[in-house]
């Protein structure tokens, strides 16, 4: 049952996002990235990863994407217009570049983990029980990973003070 | 199981981002092709996490708060850039090619 969901989810994440890179209008792309955002959303569900989903609703589908419609419509390239899609050749080369990627990729789906260094199964619900489904996560990032988690703080700050200088016309 | 579904999802999910960088030519698509790539890696996190522990979860956030920077600096660039040039296309973002 949940195979078939995962399919089922994994199927709309793999066509809207062959959707969202093939369509002329950039608005399209961005309303097919969001349905392959909450198609996403549903398989970390499936996953075992609830407080991931949140998030990825929050802030992929909700802040990002907005970010991009909104950079789309102030610059008004919603009209039609000459498709930005290369030509025959570009496309080719394309094709063939990810499809060479997928074949060099491909051994990856038949990963099996050595029981040495996996959990016992069930252990992750377990946790999850225990220590409630965010604070599974919170425990590892505020305590293993607090240093990164400062570092992320100081990347996002350098990220904000760099959008203003870069996107306002006179400092 | 379903860390090998999982793991074949991702697989495509990250060839179809590749894919789009290369065949598209406008600015903003190729950035949601990129946003697309690190989604394809979430997932194959996410997947791990289940059988490695939290960790894999952990990072997810990271790659999150990584991909806001990245979209929120992006984004300003190519609005710089459409100033000057009045387009988004990376045809015409040529000025270090010679001739």
């Amino acid at each position: 049952m949940t195979l078939t969901f995962f399919w089922i989810f994994g199927a709309i994440a793999m066509g809207s996002a062959l959707l969202c890179i093939t369509r002329k209008n950039p608005i399209a792309c961005a309303l097919w990235l969001v349905v392959t955002l909450f198609a996403l959303a549903a398989l970390f569900v499936l996953l075992d990863a609830q407080f991931i989903a949140a998030l990825q609703v929050l802030v992929y589908a909700g802040a990002i994407m907005v970010l991009f419609l909104f950079v789309i419509m102030l610059l008004n390239l919603g009209r039609p217009g000459p498709s930005d899609i290369k030509g025959p050749l570009g496309l080719g080369v394309a094709v063939l570049l990810g499809a060479a990627l997928l074949f060099l990729l491909q051994p990856m789906t038949r990963t099996t983990l050595r029981s040495a260094i996996t959990l016992p199964p069930g252990s992750v619900p377990a946790l999850q029980q225990e220590q409630g489904i965010v604070g599974s996560v919170a425990n590892p990032l505020f305590g293993a990973y607090l240093i990164p988690f400062e570092i992320a703080s100081v990347l996002l700050l350098a990220a904000i003070v760099g959008a203003v200088v870069l996107a306002k016309r006179k400092l | 199981m379903l860390l090998s579904p999982a793991l074949a999802i991702s697989a495509v999910l990250f060839t179809l981002g590749v894919a789009g960088v290369l065949f598209r030519r406008n600015a903003i698509v190729i950035f949601m092709c990129v946003e697309l790539m690190l989604n394809a890696v979430n997932l194959t996190f996410v997947a791990l996490a289940q059988s490695l522990g939290l960790g894999g979860q952990v990072f997810v956030f990271f790659v999150m708060a990584v991909a806001a920077a990245e979209a929120a600096v992006g984004l300003a660039i190519i609005l710089a850039v459409y100033r000057h040039k009045q387009s988004v296309s990376l045809q015409n973002m040529n000025l270090l090619k010679d001739g």
